[in-house]
Formats: structure tokens, C-alpha cells, sequence
């Protein structure tokens, strides 16, 4: 990178900038694959099995197709041999062939119209279930993989792989079609002149061993030019994500020519992609003419030698024009396979991660719930051997509210997500009523534990779609009486449309701290009985957070609440405090009893902070150091 | 059911907004035929502007096309000497031996030729639609890094990136598979049918037959599809944006247990979405196997009335042969025109989604006689600043604010949330103009400074800070890439964030941003703060920028910058009062007007709107406000 100028010996030298753009992570995705690869082939055909029928019926009319297209230049023999060359009744044979000729066309327009639909159509049908299906597992797949995994990754499967793989159902069975054009056509010459077929036929193998010197360079070429694609583009849309902080600092010189430089390399790509494209067409051409030629001369000395029917070799004719078409189509068919595979790979790969949470066949789904907690000696992580909690225990009562505090890493964040089951526990159990998470329907515990994340998240659509949610069937009224519950009801009707306010952009053209009301409201619809909620701080003002603080009060009544408090004014306000530290509870109590006690939240809180967050690292640790009395 | 009704009700306003907030790219869904024909035409010019490409490439197309126009002449030619017929009569076998043999090195030749004439003007037209996209590219990069927030604000990153990709690559591939493409057929057909006509009138008006009856289907599935087109476009932005919404808000579907109400919200937009993509290509087999049908019907024709004349003796078997080969030469490019028909549409559709945005004008640039900024910058004022954000219906965010902070002096801006307190970052660089009253610098106006004098002094530090993929050298040195290894330590010192880094494996080239380590929101904003620590900026306004930060950091930090800065006039916007109170002069903002202005102190004894807050912030601030109103008492 610039190692090189760093060392360089004159330091005058210009040396190249410290920039780059786009992703510096190379390309780790393969786009071209095995071209057959049979357990991608073999999944992929469950997807076909409903419309097996369908697929059975586009495999007929293809082949009724095909045959129709290879009895036109018979037809058409017919017509010249007995017909026009005959001695005998030619005015009623000629009419008798149009006549088998425009039953061949009809036939060929029906099946035509009827593969092409079928095949689209079903194409397009399978596509959009396949991304259903994935669609559909990644909503009960393991969070544990989602935390891994980008969501832009995840999103090119979902379109760009699936379109491929839509390409490659559409093109296969052109290519079947190709290949019994091609089958056909060679038993059709040699059948209708063994030896003229078998001459005209001599070129073939050369074309075989042009193509086998050629296609390793071309795809190597082909396969240069996607990838430089793919880097501009995901320089391209690292540009438009940046474009604030690009303005900001200026910096739009630079990347534009570093960009520039990107983009050269792609067309040069291209263009030598383009030279390997297009150096095959002269060779086929001229193994056409030269077919072409082998028929005019073998076949016309025949033809005069009266051996051979004038008809047929017009026939050699039509069939040595249309012969190289099907191999061309099926040398972009390979491209089109090897993509195909590649991208069934990656599909299946989504496919086959595990529902690690899924319901037990006896599930509990109860209407209504307590909401009494309880965590019995918890041991859980996100790496092995790398607990995160460490044998946890506590209860909490129904309409009880606690707060966890601690430092970060200490587990408060990894308790909620328990609670919710987005993970399983390693060792112990977490229940509800005294039921384990585990047996309840995944539908009861999204019912009856909601939760509000630290940083609030909405959908593009209208606030009253974002605050209503899932709970589809609440009315309008509901939905204002429980913004005007969490205080927001002011702001949104200062909005141009009110309720009815599209937010763009999953809302960030709201503060931070309007969202995190809509986030309140949203959770206060939902009406759960069990209520988690991570505290958001950062990013609040003073006033949102007294709103805020307010809503908490009244969204946590007649509930059973578990919040991740970083203010102290929350902490206070709490029926319990849990400090934890690493894992494990060093203290639980009320405010005043945990003060009396001079324990490390007595020593937090001596601070004088407003909130946890705000203390400087190193008094943190000092404290943290420093022997707890007990 | 009742959720219906007003479910449907927002449905028609998200429409209506999404109708408003293209309206910035002059782009509108019902354009007119006369909109397209210029679209057309720009892209045709853009063609044309490669002179000597496309001049090879025109050269090669009519040259292939004659070559392969003789094939057929050549072909029946044979034919007849296989006969024994050369010219007009019977001629000896020895004869006919030699026509054959001359016909077939003729037609070796044509075909050599044609496949010469096909690769060049094909490689030609293909690459003046790589030069094309390669222009393209970098002037669309070009504009949208010029394009103000404004636009940005409104267009969705997601939709330009669909522009820069698919849009560009569907005029590319017009080029050669859309533009050259009818030429050649058009040349084919034209000569042909001069040939053919001038061979035998009848024969040949039946030969062509079907070319107006494609040439008329064409157009009119060229109107269905394209309408089409966009639509489905639409539906399928629709699609991806609730899968990335929901897989980006995936802890929000989980908690809710809102799964099934995601996969219906899915399920009908895959419908809609489905539909139209199964109508498209309803529409599209149903014109391309009609087309191909007409031109078997027309065929057959040629077979009937060439049979019958031959049997009248008055045409040759090889003169039917000719017909019948020129119309498999035309079978290929008329199958080919479906193709083309929606490379016309697509390509319609595509340039004028790529010229909406290349055509904008950047709505904040440099005025003719702007000038540079001098070198040491004494202050920064608002005079009577009024805003508002540009689009329908929005809100005036201030009224007439004014103030001044100068060289070495800080200012600290609170307020309650929306009262434009960020506005104001946005304000000093220019990412959005002001709508009343002037910003100065050292008495020139903002607008009068060139862009580049003026944000190369002036930094804004925002609260969620964009880091890009590639090492912490290069996140530091993003705006100034010139940089030393000196000058990136000292800011990375500056920024509290040196130790940080010197404890990873990698140090300065551990790569970080989405796809590299995941850094805290603390560590984000510090690289972010080392990022303008390298810059140096004499104006430096710092939006929230420590929020995440832990005091005693952030107090450090501050010292830091002061020390590096000294020279610089700091606006400090933030709701934490622990970050402003070190503050010279301090700014409450209410609802777009300053309300109090003055320093901690004076404004804590003032016990207005400021004290109020600073007793809710602290306990310490608790009884200092206690106390000044009990010595106000």
C-alpha cells in the first residue's frame, strides 16, 4: 500500500495518496462455479417439483418445437423433388406440401407460444418462491448467524443469486432444445445422404478444437470483467453511502480519480472480454462456408451425376445454415451453468442454516401471562468457551421493575436477549410463570415479552403503520391514545401529514429521540405483559430524555419490567437494582438499601454523574479494582 | 375489516410523497412519446460522438450484410448448375462442374468476409458501449458527489445505486445489441428486398411480407413493455427495501414475534410484484411468436407461388432456393427484433433515469466570482439567518438567528431537540444554503467563497460518523491523504485513541468500517476526531460528536484539540452541559431563536430555560440552582 513511499528515498518524490475507495476486502464470493454441480442441480429440483407437470408439458412442446423447425427444410425438399423437379401431377403436390407446410408452421407457432410462456413463466413463478423460501427461513434463523452476516451479503442473495439461477432455468431449456436441434440436424443429413452428411460434418471437429484452445482464455476474460464490475460497483455505492462525510471532508478530488482509475480497469477488461467474444465469429463462419462449399460441390457433382435429388441438397443447405447456431448458444448456455451454480451454492448455503430456535410440538401458547421472571443458574456466551454469564440467578415478581447496571461487558445486554429467547442458554433455565422459555410458541413469548432496543428501529411506511406494527388490528384511536401516552403525540401532529407521515429513510429524518417515543408506542400497542427495555443514552437530549423518562414510568405500569439503566434518574426510579459485574450479580437491592450498604453502586453513584455512561473509564476499573466489601 | 380502510389511506399518501420527492430529478413516470425521442436522440448523439468507432463499425455493417446478401445469390446459383442450368440455359455437365466449383469459392469467400465484416463491426459497436459506459460512470460518480444534501436527503441511496448499476448497464448493451443491431437489420432487409424486388416483384414483396407486420407489432409491444418496465421496477425496489428492512431490523421483528406479520407484508408485495413480471413476459412471448409466425406464413407464401412458377417453368429451382435462403438470413435478426424491442424500452426507461441525474444542476456551487478565503480566518458570523429545508410543505427552522464566534473562541449551542441546534453544523460549510439574512466570513459571504477554500477550513464532526472499509491509516487520513506518519499519530493522540490502537495486532492497518472490526460508538467518533485533527480546520463545529465518549475522555480530548486549535473558532453543539460549560459564550435555541446567550455562569445565574436543564443534568446542578435562587430570594 504505501509502505513503499514511506521508505521512498527522496522524500521530494510525489508519492501516491493514502486513498482508496471501495471495499478493500476483496471479492470473496465466487462467481463462477463447477458448471454441473448435482447437489445444487438436486435442490434446486424440489423447487420445480410443484410445477412438475408444467415442466413435463415445456419439455413436449420443446420438443415439438424443435421437430418442427427440422421438417421445414424436408418439407420444403418435398416440395422441390416431387413437386417442381417431378414429371407428374407438380401443381397438386406443390399445393399438397404448402399445405403439410402451413400445418408444420401452425404447429410450430403453438408450440412455440407455449414453451416460451411456460418456461418464463414458471421460471419467474420458482424465482420468486425460492426467494420466499429464503426469505421465510431467515426470519427463524439463528440471530447468532445474522450477527455474522451483512446485510447487504444477505441481500445480493436474495437478488442477485436468485436471478441468476432464474437465467440459468430459462436457458436450460433452451438449451435442451439446442442440443436435439443440433442431434437432429446430424441425423437428418446423414440419413438423407449418408456420405455427403458425413463430409459436410468433417468440419465440426475443427470447430471443437478451436473452441477447446479458446475457452479457458475467454473465460478467464469474462470472468475479469464481472469481477472488475463487481469492485466498481461496490465502489459506486460506497461513494453514494459516504456522500456526506466525502462533502464534509473534501475529499472529492481524490476519489474521483481513484475511482476513474477503478473504471479504466473495467473497460480494459471489457474490452479484451469483447475481443475473446467476438474472435469466434469469423471461425464459425468460415466452417460454415466452408460446409456450405463441401455441399455446392460434393453435393452439386452428385446432383448432376443424378445420384443425388436436387431437394436434398437445398435441404444440406438450410440444415449446414442453422447447424452452428445451437453450438454457439450453447457455448453462452456453459457461462450462464457455471454462474447458475455458483449462486445455487450461495442460496442453499442460506438455506441450510439451521432454525437453531424453533417451536417443540407441545409448545405452550397461553392467552394471558403473569410475567414472573425467573433466571436459574444461566450459564450462556456467543463463543465457546467464552461465558458471557456465568451461573445467574434472580427473580423478579409480576409488576416488579428492575434495573441491571453495570459495566460494559458485564451481561445486561445478553440477559434481555435471553428473556426473548433470540438465543438458547448454554446451562439453566429462564422462566416465565415458571414455564421455560423454551416450551413456550415462539408466537406467545413475541406476544407477551416485548421489547424496545437501545437504538430504535422503524420502517419506511407511515408513523401510524410503525407504531401499530404487527398488532394489525388495532384502530386508529388506540394508536393516538398510546402516542399520547409515551408523549409523542405532539410531534407527530407538528408533521406535515400527522399520522399519516411517511418516514423516509426508516425515519432519521426524526431525532433520535422521537424515534425511540415511537419505539415507546409501539411497544405500548403491543400490550405485553413482560416489558424489556434497553435504555437508549447516548444519543438523547435532556428533554427527550425527561419525555422519555415520563413515558417509562407509564409504559412500565401493570408490567413486569427489566431495564438496562444507564441514568441514574431511571435507576432510582426502579423497584430493584441488579448490579452485575462480569457475568455475575455482585449486589441486588433498592436504591436507598444499596447506598446504605457503601457497595460498588453506592461508589458509582457517589460520582455524581447523571448517567453510567458518563463515567471516565479508569475510575470505572479503579473502582471495579478495588476490594469490595461485602 | 376495519383496518382497511385506514390502512389504504396511507398507501395513497406514501405515493403521493414518493411523487414529491422525485420531483428534485425532473423525472415523471407519464412522460409524453416526445420526451422519449429526446432521450433517444441524447443516447443515439452520445453514440455518434465516437467517430471513428462508429464509422467502423457502420463500414463493417453494411459490408457483412452485402457479403451476406450474396450468400443466398451464390447459394441458388449452385443450385441451378447442379442443374446443369447456367444463366438461362442448359448447359453441358462439365460446365455445370464448374459453375459448382466457382460458386463454392465465392461462396467461401462471402462467408470469410462476413464473419471479417461481423467481428469488426460487432467488437466495434461493443466497445463504443464500453467507452460509452466508461464516460458515463465517472460523470454520473461526478454529479452525485456534487449533488447537495438536499437531493441526497431525498433520494434513496439504494435507487441511485440501482442507477449507476442497472440504468448505465442497459444503455451499454443498447449500443450494439439495440442501435447497430436495427441498422444491420435494416440494411439486411433494405438490400434484400432491392435484390429480391429487382429479381422478381412478386416474389419479393411476398418474401418481405411480414417485416411491417413485425415492424408494427413491435411498436406497439414496445409501448406495453416499457410501460411495464417501470413498474416492475418499482415493485421491485419495493421488494428489496422490506427484505433490507427487515433483515436490518431483524431484532425488532424477533421481539415482536412480528414474523408472520413481515412475511405477509412480503408475500404482497412478491405478488404485485410477480404479477407484473409474469405479465411482462405474457406480453413479451405473445409478440415474439407472432412475429415469427408471420414470417413462416410469409415463407410458405414464397414456396407456393415460386413452386407454382417453377412448374410454369418460369423461375428456376435455384431462383427459389435464392428466396428461400434470403429469408433464413432474415430469420435470426427477426427473431432477434423481440430483443431489440426491449432493448428499445429498457433503454428509454434507463437513459432517462440516468439523464435525470446527470442533468440536475448542483443546487450549491461556486458563483462566478467567488473568491478564495483568506489565510487566517478572524470569525465566523449568522446574520439573521433564516432556514428552512428545502421541499414542500416543510417547516421554517429558524427565524432570523444571528451570532458570532471568532478566532480561538468557543461556542457552545444547546437546545431542546428540533430546534435546529444540527441545522446549524450544516449550515457554516455550505450543505445547505441559508434561505434568509447571510453567513460571513471575516465579512464575505459564504456564497461568495469558493466551495473548496471553504470546507478545506471548515470541519463538521457529526454524532454517527461514517467509517469506510479500509485500514484506520486510511479512515484517518480521508481527508488529507498526503499525510505523514507524524501528523496521523499526532492526531490519533489528539483524539485519545493512539493506545487504542497500538494494542491491535495491525495497529494503523487494521481495517475497519462495515466489513472490517467492529469498533464502539466511542472508538468510531474518536477516529472520526482524529480524521479532522488531521485537517486542522480553522472553523471546527462539533455536532454532538462526543456523545458516545466517556467525560473523562472527552474532557482530554477537548484539551487536545484546543491545544492543536488554537487558532481555530470552535462551535460546540451537544445536550450534555458537562461538554459546553468550559464554553465562552453559550446559545439556548427554542423553536429556530436564540432565547438565552451567555456564559455558564451568568446563564446558571440567570435561572431561565439553561438553569433548568443544568439542574436536570446534574445533582451537583441541583443545588448550584438551589443556591442562586435562594441569593436571588
Amino acid at each position: 500500500m504505501t509502505s513503499v513511499s514511506r521508505t521512498a528515498a527522496d522524500p521530494n518524490a510525489v508519492r501516491p495518496p493514502r486513498a482508496v475507495v471501495g471495499s478493500q476486502i476483496s471479492q470473496d464470493e465466487v462467481i463462477f462455479g463447477a458448471a454441473f454441480d448435482r447437489k445444487v442441480v438436486r435442490r434446486f429440483a424440489e423447487y420445480l417439483k410443484p410445477y412438475r407437470k408444467t415442466m413435463y408439458i415445456a419439455l413436449v412442446t420443446v420438443l415439438v418445437f424443435t421437430g418442427a423447425q427440422l421438417s421445414i427444410p424436408l418439407v420444403i425438399r418435398y416440395a422441390i423433388d416431387k413437386a417442381l423437379v417431378g414429371d407428374t401431377g407438380g401443381q397438386a403436390l406443390l399445393t399438397l406440401a404448402v399445405a403439410v407446410f402451413a400445418a408444420v408452421i401452425i404447429v410450430n407457432y403453438a408450440a412455440n407460444y407455449l414453451q416460451d410462456r411456460l418456461v418464463g413463466l414458471t421460471g419467474e413463478r420458482v424465482i420468486f418462491d425460492l426467494r420466499s423460501a429464503m426469505y421465510a427461513h431467515l426470519q427463524n434463523v439463528a440471530l447468532t448467524f445474522m450477527d455474522r452476516t451483512e446485510v447487504g451479503r444477505m441481500m445480493s442473495r436474495l437478488q442477485g443469486d436468485v436471478n441468476s439461477l432464474q437465467e440459468f432455468l430459462e436457458n436450460s431449456i433452451t438449451a435442451f432444445g439446442d442440443l436435439v436441434l443440433l442431434f437432429g440436424i446430424v441425423i437428418i443429413m446423414l440419413t438423407l445422404n449418408f456420405e455427403l452428411g458425413l463430409l459436410t460434418l468433417s468440419v465440426v471437429p475443427t470447430l471443437f478444437f478451436v473452441r477447446m484452445v479458446w475457452l479457458p482464455r475467454a473465460r478467464k476474460a469474462f470472468r475479469r470483467a464481472r469481477e472488475t464490475n463487481s469492485i466498481n460497483n461496490g465502489a459506486l455505492a460506497e461513494g453514494i453511502h459516504s456522500i456526506r462525510t466525502v462533502q464534509g471532508l473534501h475529499r472529492e478530488a481524490v476519489n474521483l480519480e481513484l475511482y476513474g482509475d477503478k473504471s479504466q480497469e473495467n473497460l480494459r477488461a471489457h474490452l479484451s472480454s469483447a475481443k475473446f467474444a467476438q474472435v469466434m465469429v469469423p471461425i464459425v463462419d468460415t466452417l460454415t462456408g466452408a460446409a456450405m462449399a463441401i455441399v455446392v460441390v460434393i453435393g452439386g457433382t452428385l446432383v448432376l451425376d443424378k445420384e443425388l435429388d436436387v431437394g436434398v441438397m437445398v435441404a444440406f443447405l438450410f440444415y449446414v445454415q442453422r447447424f452452428f447456431d445451437p453450438i454457439r448458444s450453447l457455448t453462452i448456455q456453459y457461462s450462464v451453468m457455471q454462474r447458475a451454480m455458483a449462486s445455487g451454492q450461495r442460496i442453499f448455503e442460506v438455506l441450510d442454516v439451521p432454525l437453531a430456535i424453533s417451536d417443540k410440538p407441545d409448545a405452550v401458547d397461553p392467552e394471558t401471562v403473569e410475567g414472573a421472571l425467573e433466571l436459574r443458574n444461566v450459564t450462556f456466551g456467543y463463543y465457546k468457551d467464552q461465558p458471557i454469564l456465568k451461573e445467574l440467578s434472580f427473580k423478579v415478581q409480576p409488576g416488579e421493575t428492575v434495573a441491571l447496571v453495570g459495566p460494559t461487558g458485564s451481561g445486561k445486554t445478553s440477559i434481555t436477549a435471553l428473556l426473548n429467547r433470540f438465543y438458547d442458554v448454554w446451562e439453566g433455565e429462564i422462566l416465565i410463570d415458571g414455564v421455560d422459555v423454551r416450551d413456550y410458541a415462539k408466537a406467545a413469548l413475541g406476544r407477551h415479552v416485548a421489547m424496545v432496543l437501545q437504538d430504535p428501529f422503524l420502517f419506511t411506511g407511515s408513523i401510524f403503520e410503525n407504531i401499530r406494527y404487527r398488532t394489525t388490528g388495532a384502530k386508529r384511536e388506540q394508536i393516538e391514545e398510546a402516542a399520547k401516552i409515551v408523549g409523542a403525540h405532539k410531534f407527530i401532529m407538528a408533521l406535515p401529514f400527522g399520522y399519516d407521515t411517511v418516514l423516509e429513510q426508516q425515519g432519521h429524518n426524526l431525532s433520535m429521540g422521537q424515534r425511540q417515543l415511537l419505539s415507546f408506542a409501539r411497544a405500548l400497542v403491543a400490550d405485553a405483559k413482560v416489558l424489556i427495555l434497553d435504555e437508549a443514552t447516548a444519543n438523547i437530549d435532556s428533554y427527550t430524555e425527561r419525555q422519555i423518562q415520563i413515558a417509562l414510568q407509564r409504559l412500565l405500569e401493570g408490567r413486569t419490567g427489566i431495564v438496562i439503566a444507564h441514568r441514574l434518574a431511571t435507576v432510582r426510579n426502579a423497584d430493584r437494582i441488579i448490579v452485575l459485574q462480569e457475568g455475575r450479580i455482585i449486589e441486588t437491592d433498592t436504591h436507598d438499601a444499596l447506598i446504605a450498604k457503601n457497595g460498588l453502586y453506592a461508589k458509582l453513584y457517589e460520582l455524581n454523574y447523571a448517567s453510567f455512561d458518563d463515567l471516565p473509564e479508569d475510575i470505572v476499573n479503579n473502582t471495579l479494582t478495588a476490594p469490595v466489601r461485602s | 375489516m376495519d383496518s382497511t380502510t385506514s390502512a389504504k389511506e396511507p398507501q395513497q399518501l406514501s405515493s403521493r410523497i414518493y411523487a414529491r420527492s422525485y420531483a428534485g430529478l425532473e423525472i415523471d413516470p407519464d412522460r409524453n412519446i416526445s420526451d422519449d425521442a429526446i432521450v433517444f436522440w441524447r443516447i443515439v448523439k452520445l453514440a455518434f460522438s465516437n467517430r471513428i468507432r462508429i464509422t467502423l463499425a457502420l463500414v463493417g455493417i453494411v459490408a457483412a450484410a452485402c457479403f451476406q446478401l450474396m450468400i443466398p445469390q451464390l447459394l441458388g446459383d449452385a443450385v441451378d448448375g447442379a442443374l446443369g442450368l447456367v444463366g438461362k440455359g442448359n448447359v453441358s455437365v462439365e460446365a455445370g462442374r464448374d459453375a459448382l466449383y466457382f460458386a463454392a469459392w465465392l461462396l467461401m469467400g462471402a462467408a470469410v468476409m462476413r464473419g471479417l465484416f461481423t467481428l469488426l463491426h460487432n467488437y466495434c459497436g461493443e466497445s463504443i458501449g464500453h467507452l460509452l459506459a466508461y464516460d458515463l460512470r465517472i460523470a454520473f460518480y461526478a454529479k452525485l458527489q456534487q449533488l447537495s444534501f438536499s437531493f441526497h436527503d431525498h433520494v434513496h441511496t439504494g435507487e441511485l445505486i440501482t442507477r449507476g448499476m442497472l440504468d448505465l448497464e442497459g444503455i451499454r448493451s443498447f449500443m450494439n445489441t439495440g442501435l447497430l443491431r436495427v441498422f444491420l437489420l435494416i440494411i439486411l432487409v433494405g438490400v434484400g428486398a432491392y435484390l429480391l424486388i429487382s429479381t422478381d416483384l412478386v416474389m419479393g414483396l411476398l418474401a418481405l411480407s411480414f417485416v411491417p407486420f413485425v415492424m408494427w407489432k413491435s411498436a406497439v409491444s414496445r409501448l406495453k413493455l416499457r410501460g411495464l418496465w417501470w413498474t416492475l421496477q418499482e415493485k421491485m425496489a419495493v421488494l428489496g427495501r422490506i427484505m433490507d428492512e427487515n433483515l436490518t431490523g431483524i431484532r425488532v421483528v424477533r421481539a415482536f414475534g412480528a414474523e408472520p406479520y413481515e412475511l405477509e407484508k412480503y408475500d404482497v408485495a412478491s405478488e404485485e410484484a410477480h404479477t407484473l413480471a409474469a405479465e411482462r413476459i405474457k406480453t413479451r412471448v405473445a409478440s415474439t411468436t407472432a412475429m415469427t409466425f408471420a414470417y413462416f406464413i410469409a415463407m410458405g407464401l414464397v414456396l407456393w407461388v415460386g413452386g407454382t412458377r417453377v412448374i410454369e417453368g418460369q423461375m428456376s429451382v435455384g431462383t427459389l432456393t435464392e428466396f428461400l435462403t434470403f429469408m433464413t438470413i432474415l430469420q435470426l435478426p427477426v427473431r432477434q427484433l423481440g430483443l431489440v424491442v426491449n432493448s428499445f424500452a429498457r433503454t428509454l426507461t434507463c437513459g432517462a433515469r440516468m439523464f435525470g441525474v446527470l442533468d440536475l444542476e448542483p443546487v450549491i456551487g461556486d458563483r462566478s466570482e467567488a473568491q478564495e478565503l483568506p489565510a487566517n480566518i478572524t470569525a465566523v458570523k449568522f446574520e439573521n439567518v433564516s432556514f428552512a429545508y428545502p421541499g414542500e410543505g416543510l417547516p421554517t427552522v429558524f427565524n432570523g438567528i444571528s451570532f458570532e464566534v471568532s478566532r480561538g473562541k468557543t461556542l457552545g449551542i444547546v437546545g431542546p431537540p428540533g430546534s435546529g441546534k444540527s441545522t446549524i453544523a450544516h449550515l457554516i460549510p455550505r450543505f445547505y444554503d441559508v434561505t434568509g439574512g447571510q453567513i460571513t466570513i471575516d465579512g464575505l459571504d459564504i456564497r461568495d467563497i469558493k466551495l473548496s477554500s471553504l470546507r478545506s477550513k471548515v470541519s463538521v464532526l457529526a454524532q454517527d460518523p461514517f467509517l469506510f472499509t479500509a485500514s484506520l491509516e486510511n479512515n484517518i487520513t480521508y481527508g488529507n491523504p498526503w499525510a505523514e506518519d507524524a501528523d496521523i499519530r499526532n492526531a490519533a493522540a489528539i483524539s485519545q485513541i493512539d493506545g487504542f490502537i497500538d494494542g491491535l495486532p495491525k495497529g494503523y492497518e487494521t481495517l475497519v468500517g462495515e466489513r472490517g472490526a467492529s469498533l464502539s460508538g466511542g472508538q468510531k467518533q474518536r477516529v472520526a476526531i482524529a480524521r479532522t485533527a488531521m485537517l486542522q480546520p480553522e472553523i471546527l463545529v462539533l455536532d454532538d460528536s462526543t456523545a458516545a465518549i466517556d467525560a473523562g475522555t472527552e474532557q482530554r480530548i477537548r484539551q487536545a484539540l484546543k491545544e492543536q486549535a488554537r487558532s481555530a473558532a470552535t462551535i460546540i453543539i451537544s445536550h450534555r452541559l458537562g461538554t459546553l460549560r468550559h464554553a465562552d459564550e453559550i446559545l439556548f435555541i427554542e423553536n429556530g431563536s436564540v432565547v438565552e446567550q451567555g456564559s455558564h455562569d451568568s446563564l446558571v445565574a440567570l435561572g431561565g430555560k439553561y438553569a433548568a436543564l443544568f439542574a436536570l443534568q446534574s445533582r451537583e446542578g441541583e443545588e448550584t440552582v438551589k443556591a442562586a435562587k435562594g441569593a436571588a430570594e
